[in-house]
């Protein structure tokens, strides 16, 4: 009884350490999704007249680069709400 | 935390649906009222007489969709429009909903998954219509016979990637709400709700339509 409480708590505690390790990828499109913006800004600057096509690329290109964020953001969500070592164990 | 979608049974036949079904009826029941009352005694008017308000604004609702369509896939593509119009005022609403303490049925990977499958299929059926048996199974050999594998798999990767991004934002904001509601439940979720909510919520519907509209011109081009 006692071994299965503290091979939760490991299990648990891994996971919670797991979900924060796969939010790193987040900087990821972070930068991606600032560089694109500022790609944006500055083509805005060039070309005022096309700020509504501009944005939209910008963002449908932002809309692509957050792909990889949202992976590891589910990642994170499963090993937090719902965790299959913790279900196996 | 429990951030599953609430279920009931239907009384008498042990029947389960969850809320984010009962969410969709009303939104489906909402939409078809609007249309039913926004089309009612519609008829043909001269095109110099001045349409009344009720005309004006539904005019304005559909020429702005087909303009949309029609700027992202072609002139000759318009009658796409009933499809994308459709999806915008459900994920508009669907994502906005939230704003009046109602779960978003797009928080579940169910509606998420449906739609995207939606758009892949929509994908091969008009590429196929569109280039042709042998042409279309060209398009699996492009550049060269070893990108086989390859090219399944960036067809069939949209699925996922287009419905885990609208699951992953919508459920990722509606997290972070509940957990500001549990710290402050006062005044301060105005702000992340602007953000989570509206920003958030207009943006995904955008991506997720306008995502739709270029891959289904590219598979067609």
């Amino acid at each position: 009884m006692n071994d299965m409480l503290l091979a939760k708590a490991i299990v648990m505690g891994a996971s919670a350490l797991g979900a924060g390790i796969a939010m790193i990828a987040g900087i990821g499109p972070a930068i991606g999704q600032g560089y694109a913006a500022g790609k944006g800004a500055e083509a805005v600057g060039r070309q005022p007249e096309a700020q509504g096509e501009i944005t939209r690329t910008m963002l449908l290109g932002q809309a692509v680069a957050e792909t990889t964020g949202i992976y590891s953001l589910i990642i994170a969500l499963i090993l937090v709400v719902a965790n299959p070592f913790l279900a196996a164990l | 935390m429990d951030f599953a979608p609430k279920r009931f049974f239907i009384p008498g036949t042990g029947i389960q649906i969850s809320e984010t079904v009962t969410t969709t009826w009303g939104i489906m029941l909402v939409l078809v009222i609007f249309s039913c009352l926004a089309t009612r005694k519609l008829k043909d008017i001269p095109i110099h007489e001045v349409p009344d308000r009720r005309r004006g604004a539904l005019e304005l609702l559909v020429e702005s969709l087909v303009n949309l369509v029609e700027s992202t896939m072609g002139k000759e593509r318009r009658g796409f429009t009933p499809y994308m119009g459709t999806l915008v005022l459900y994920l508009l609403i669907a994502n906005l909903i939230g704003l009046i303490g109602i779960r978003p049925p797009t928080a579940d990977l169910n509606t998420t998954l449906c739609l995207s499958t939606l758009t892949v299929t929509a994908v091969q059926y008009y590429g196929l219509k569109e280039k042709g048996l042998i042409r279309y199974l060209k398009g699996y050999l492009e550049p060269f016979v070893l990108f086989l594998p390859m090219n399944i798999m960036g067809e069939i990767s949209p699925l996922i990637s287009m419905g885990f991004r609208l699951f992953g934002n919508i459920i990722g904001g509606l997290i972070i709400m509940t957990m500001i509601y549990n710290v402050v439940p006062l005044l301060l979720p105005i702000l992340p709700h602007m953000y989570f909510d509206i920003f958030s919520g207009v943006i995904q519907t955008f991506i997720f339509v306008m995502l739709t509209m270029t891959f289904i011109s590219i598979a067609m081009d």
